[in-house]
């Protein structure tokens, strides 16, 4: 019995069938109880007002961002290695649903940004490496939609993730030094963890929970949804 | 490798379109940037680093579709995939003569464009030094974008979305170190950077161009 | 030399659409897949040259030994005819150019430009890469395409003495060649009963 039994088609179907009731329920779960206490149960920040709350949306979204991006490419070195197709459908699955999260990260950021800062954009290298984040999202999915034959697909696309991980991360600290090249001394800081508070501390671990699951869960459906297409696919190559 | 090289060359300077036509483009796209944003010349010393680079980029990015694509109508890339030279030496190969034809003459003719949009006398030697060592990482990176769309008809589109991406970093470095030769401050530090990352470039785009490739051709 | 391919399944796509291919050749063999169009010939040859991926089975052929020769004629119509060869020569670390084109009645085209070649004129130019490659092993996926009688006998010859002087031939055609000693396979034989999809998405979902 190995973890890698579950990379095969029929079993994932078996086993995602059984856990998607639960994921679901828990997903909700801590979602509300997260937003929920989040929105009503905290006191509005002494500076900020209530405009605060709506970290509650923007850090679990921009968390997932990135962490989406590090299952694709786990995901996608599972599949240059061990050639396991659910792997591969799965990291298709996943992007979608990352490049979502990167726009509600910068959606809530930019809504969060004007009563803050007083502007929706600014050139600030967290906003700007989200940017980068997002049109990294784009190659990536604009490629899996521009092969037909679907191991070459897995094949490049993975490749793709891979490089594109090391040129992302590049870019990120090559965008920390070109903001400091141009604005010395920039005031926009976005480094909320020395204030949260404890008040704050705990609905946000809840919606953290709640947004992985959820991105689990949309995983699991989106694999689903993926490994069906593959099985027509290939039922109406058989009957050619 | 140096064999496919050398016809690389020769057949960059034979179909012409080669040099001449990212060189032109280079030329036109400097030469639009005063109709956009006006002929004042202290603002155009200003923006000038971050036009010369782009514009360097963008006809860099070009000629890229041709690095592989005409190989692989023809059959070539098949045999070469059967010769004797590995798939890495081929991207090698094929990315140093695509740097000889496209990223030499840009990192040339951006001197003179670099007088047409007042540039200021101190950074020309930087402005040089600093694409003759980036454009080389546009070229290799490329080549892999190149690599990954060789299968896709009319994926020139495709390989302009996966590879400006890629040119971020290379981007950055690149015009921060003649913005502060710009500025009278430390242009080096920047400069490693870049450095740095031609380098790396030149080390891992080829082993994932080969790959790309060897997907591509079954 | 010899090599030996032992029960090599060749896949397009998802498909098997050869299974289980075995035979052996020793030097100066000369072997001819025949078989209707679409059976798989191309892609057996595709497959031995390492260009296709390989599905189960075994071939002992070793890539350094092979030059292969698809339906395409592999040469660069800016370049002159020498020039292509000389190229190929480059790639292969060889340096018997004068002596092919001599054998090979390309003298006289030597400075043209391989564009304002005849179809029939290119195609000898590309096959003239085997004998530049100088290996032992060629595989060709219809070499005689638009060769008239004349060349098609040359090129008959070409691998002929290819073979007797100590070479392996692999190739597919549609016409007979009166090659010495040739043998044929019908890959017919090879196809499995029921065109087999064995994608692994429809392993055990039904």
């Amino acid at each position: 019995m190995s973890l890698w039994e579950y990379a095969n088609p029929v079993k994932f179907m078996g086993l995602s069938s059984r856990l998607i009731p639960t994921l679901s329920v828990l997903t909700i779960l801590c979602l509300v109880t997260g937003i929920v206490w989040g929105f009503f149960g905290t006191p509005d920040d002494y500076k900020q007002g209530s405009t605060v709350k709506i970290i509650f949306l923007h850090v679990p979204s921009a968390l997932m961002a990135i962490n989406a991006w590090m299952m694709m490419l786990v995901a996608s070195l599972v599949w240059l290695i061990r050639r396991h197709h659910v792997s591969a459908l799965a990291a298709k699955a996943a992007a979608p649903i990352g490049i979502t999260m990167t726009l509600i990260a910068l959606g809530t950021g930019a809504i969060w940004g004007k009563p803050m800062w007083g502007t929706y954009w600014a050139w600030d290298p967290r906003l700007t490496s989200f940017m980068i984040l997002f049109v990294f999202y784009l190659g990536y999915m604009a490629l899996w939609s521009a092969i037909e034959d679907s191991d070459t697909a897995a094949d490049l696309t993975s490749i793709l993730c891979m490089i594109g991980s090391v040129f992302a991360l590049l870019s990120r600290y090559a965008v920390n030094f070109w903001n400091q090249g141009l604005h010395q001394g920039a005031s926009l800081s976005l480094d909320k963890e020395q204030h949260v508070d404890d008040t704050f501390y705990y609905p946000l671990l809840f919606c953290i929970a709640g947004f992985v699951l959820l991105f689990v869960l949309l995983v699991l459906i989106r694999t689903r949804t993926e490994i069906r297409l593959r099985r027509a696919a290939a039922l109406a190559a058989r009957n050619v | 490798m140096l064999a496919l090289f050398l016809r690389d060359l020769k057949l960059a300077i034979r179909t012409g379109g080669g040099f001449g036509l990212a060189l032109a483009f280079f030329l036109i796209v400097v030469m639009f940037v005063p109709f956009g944003v006006g002929s004042d010349l202290t603002l155009l010393a200003r923006i000038a680093p971050g036009i010369l680079w782009i514009g360097a980029l963008l006809a860099c990015l070009l000629s890229l579709d041709r690095i592989f694509q005409l190989d692989a109508e023809d059959g070539t890339l098949n045999v070469l995939a059967t010769s004797p030279i590995p798939l890495s030496g081929v991207t090698v190969a094929k990315s140093m003569a695509h740097w000889v034809t496209t990223g030499l003459p840009l990192t040339i003719a951006a001197i003179p464009l670099g007088y047409l949009l007042n540039l200021p006398s101190i950074a020309y030697a930087w402005l040089f030094v600093s694409l003759f060592i980036g454009t080389p990482a546009l070229s290799f990176i490329g080549a892999f974008g190149a690599a990954i769309t060789v299968g896709i008809k009319r994926g020139g589109l495709l390989l302009s979305l996966l590879v400006l991406p890629l040119y971020i970093p290379t981007l950055i470095f690149g015009a921060v170190t003649v913005i502060k030769a710009v500025e009278g401050s430390n242009p080096m530090p920047s400069l490693m950077f870049l450095a740095g990352l031609t380098l790396l470039s030149v080390v891992i785009m080829p082993f994932a161009s080969a790959l790309a490739l060897k997907a591509n051709l079954s | 030399m010899s090599f030996c391919v032992d029960k090599l399944c060749c896949v397009r796509g998802n498909t098997t659409i050869l299974s289980d291919v075995s035979f052996e050749l020793a030097t100066g063999d000369c072997l001819i897949l025949r078989g209707p169009n679409g059976i798989g010939k191309s892609t057996l040859l595709n497959t031995l040259a390492g260009l296709a991926p390989q599905g189960h089975g075994t071939s002992t052929l070793d890539p350094d030994d092979i030059a292969y020769s698809g339906h395409l004629d592999a040469i660069k119509f800016q370049l002159t005819v020498a020039e292509n060869l000389q190229f190929w020569a480059g790639v292969y670390g060889t340096n018997t150019v004068a002596s092919v084109m001599q054998g090979f009645g390309l003298t006289e085209l030597a400075n043209r430009p391989a564009g304002n070649l005849s179809a029939g004129q290119k195609r000898r130019v590309g096959l003239a890469r085997l004998l530049v490659s100088d290996r032992k092993v060629w595989l060709m996926d219809e070499p005689t395409t638009s060769l008239d009688a004349d060349h098609t006998a040359l090129i008959t010859k070409m691998i002929d003495d290819h073979c007797q002087s100590g070479g392996i031939a692999v190739l597919s055609t549609h016409i007979d060649l009166d090659i010495k000693n040739a043998q044929t396979l019908e890959l017919s034989q090879f196809k499995p009963e029921q065109a087999r999809n064995n994608d692994v998405f429809l392993e055990g979902s039904f």
